[in-house]
């Protein structure tokens, strides 16, 4: 079930330069979401008229809010992130399929890059098993980092070598001579297509989390599309919606 | 009092003036998630192909103010998926089910509209107006000529009544228009987008992988009223107005330049239940200002 609400923003914040922080409150699509799933958020300036899809941060069922964190990319994410606490927004969701929850791994990595760390917070309180994450991060303005802390051991990669490994995500995997049985991950496409590859010399199962420029947000509209193996169900011609059949999905299912 | 808000459109009565344009809609599976389909006075799918379709490469949209760049390239599944699941599935709703039919030839369009002459289907639209596809698409709808010749070969196999469906990417669209009346076009549909291009400064580089879309949203809408009542001036067929269309309100500026139906199209994206809200806007308009019947406001306003 897919909700189209005016919610109300309980807090926002900076959180590192150009990212930022809401949560907002609404029952229903707390109750509904799972992690890797994400919200069509709507701006008020109609001149803009497409939503944003934003992956979702953290769900709070007990209290029904949502968080959501998201980086300043355009005027419409400026928009969100003027906001103030107490004023409303309108948001559909939970879109997608989210990340698969039973694959009963004993040790599995949790890998994001950038703005796709978020989406890790929530999936990290959820899989089963020991679990390593390992984020890539421009610098030392490590966001999210306690959330991340309390669910499995950290790793952290920054491009400038100011905190953790210098390098990105497998420079840090390496350096700490890490293993695991699959890959959850989100993030750049080409951290994931080295994840990717890196996944199939382990042998590892690997699941990845895409993003696309969209218009509907549900499915219909075609704009959002990636190469997939098989024939996909709804033109069978190789393509797949990432805003309806994914935006997660297994490594060896698509081509990026 | 009660309003009457159904028209007919060569024979077949809608009970809304309120579809919803090729493309933005899919065959309506996304959207019944949200409301019921037979609010609706039809549903025009998205194009339909003789062959499974890929489309074009991503990024295939980008947002301009008020309006959006698509170049999805009429992606689909082909005709033969389309009539074992999609009609089947459309069937459910009570509504009307108006198939947009797409090709490279004439041959193309021509076997897509014989195969469907036994399908449930109320109404065909044919898209000679695809500013995305390299072949077909709006090569047929810039010539008077042209159109003429692929209307009147589509009416040989049709069994359904014919929209045609006018690219505002021409000198004068009414000459568009007599054309396709002359061909033997039942109902017109105008416009579909007008082709632009947007350029990522940052980057520099094009905005969408085919470097040129269709514009849509409510930044057309204007050229659209003003193509509507031209043509509705030009020529005696019913005609379904779209481009920018968002509420009621939108809708009755289009009814009143000469429209009998109106497509909602872009703002399903900005807006689930957009469509069902234009027909909702539509009924408290006719509330507002006592108008009994949908139909006195068709080219209501003119010279």
């Amino acid at each position: 079930m897919k909700y189209k609400e005016t919610v109300i923003i309980t807090e926002q914040k900076e959180i590192a330069t150009d990212i930022y922080s809401m949560w907002i409150q609404t029952e229903s699509i707390a109750h509904e979401a799972v992690p890797g799933q994400f919200l069509s958020v709507y701006t008020k300036d109609e001149s803009r008229i497409l939503p944003r899809p934003i992956s979702i941060c953290e769900l709070d069922k007990e209290q029904g809010r949502v968080r959501l964190v998201y980086r300043i990319a355009g005027q419409g994410t400026r928009e969100f992130s003027n906001y103030k606490v107490g004023e409303s927004l309108s948001v559909l969701g939970p879109l997608g399929n989210g990340f698969p929850l039973d694959g009963n791994y004993k040790r599995v990595f949790l890998i994001g890059g950038g703005i796709g760390i978020p989406p890790m917070v929530e999936l990290s309180r959820h899989l089963p098993g020991e679990k390593i994450l390992v984020m890539g991060y421009r610098n030392q303005e490590t966001f999210l980092r306690e959330e991340l802390e309390q669910n499995g051991s950290l790793y952290i990669a920054t491009e400038d070598g100011s905190m953790g490994t210098r390098g990105n995500v497998l420079d840090a995997i390496r350096e700490n001579n890490l293993a695991g049985d699959a890959i959850f991950a989100c993030g750049p496409i080409p951290m994931l297509r080295a994840l990717k590859t890196y996944a199939q010399e382990k042998g590892m199962d690997c699941y990845l989390s895409l993003e696309e420029r969209m218009a509907c947000g549900v499915g219909a509209c075609l704009a959002c599309v990636c190469k997939s193996m098989d024939v996909d169900a709804h033109t069978h011609v190789k393509n797949k919606r990432i805003c309806k059949d994914g935006p997660v999905f297994a490594a060896d299912e698509v081509e990026i | 009092m009660d309003y009457k808000t159904n028209v007919t459109l060569a024979g077949v009565e809608l009970k809304n003036p309120v579809m919803t344009a090729s493309g933005t809609f899919g065959s309506g599976a996304e959207y019944s998630e949200f409301y019921d389909l037979g609010v609706l006075g039809a549903v025009v799918t998205k194009g339909v192909a003789n062959v499974p379709w890929p489309g074009n490469p991503t990024p295939r949209i980008a947002e301009t103010k008020s309006g959006m760049l698509n170049a999805i390239g009429l992606q689909n599944p082909g005709m033969d998926v389309f009539i074992q699941r999609d009609i089947p599935f459309l069937q459910r709703f009570g509504t009307k089910i108006i198939v947009n039919v797409c090709g490279k030839t004439t041959e193309d369009y021509c076997e897509v509209v014989e195969r469907l002459a036994d399908q449930p289907v109320d109404l065909l639209e044919i898209n000679v107006s695809c500013p995305n596809v390299k072949e077909g698409g709006i090569a047929f709808g810039q010539k008077p000529e042209a159109l003429e010749a692929i209307t009147r070969e589509v009416k040989k196999y049709a069994r359904q009544p014919v929209i045609m469906k006018l690219s505002p990417n021409v000198t004068d669209i009414t000459e568009m228009a007599k054309a396709a009346e002359a061909g033997g076009a039942d109902v017109l549909s105008l416009i579909n987008t007008l082709t632009g291009m947007k350029i990522d400064i940052h980057r520099r580089a094009f905005a969408i992988a085919n470097k040129t879309g269709g514009l849509s949203g409510p930044a057309i809408k204007p050229v659209a009223v003003r193509m509507v009542y031209q043509v509705a001036q030009a020529v005696s067929l019913p005609i379904i107005g779209m481009g920018g269309i968002c509420n009621g309100e939108d809708a009755i500026e289009f009814l009143l330049a000469g429209a009998t139906a109106v497509s909602v199209g872009t703002a399903n994206f900005a807006n689930p239940f957009a469509a069902k809200e234009v027909v909702e806007g539509i009924l408290e308009y006719m509330e507002r200002y006592q108008v009994s019947d949908v139909r006195e406001l068709i080219g209501a306003v003119r010279d």
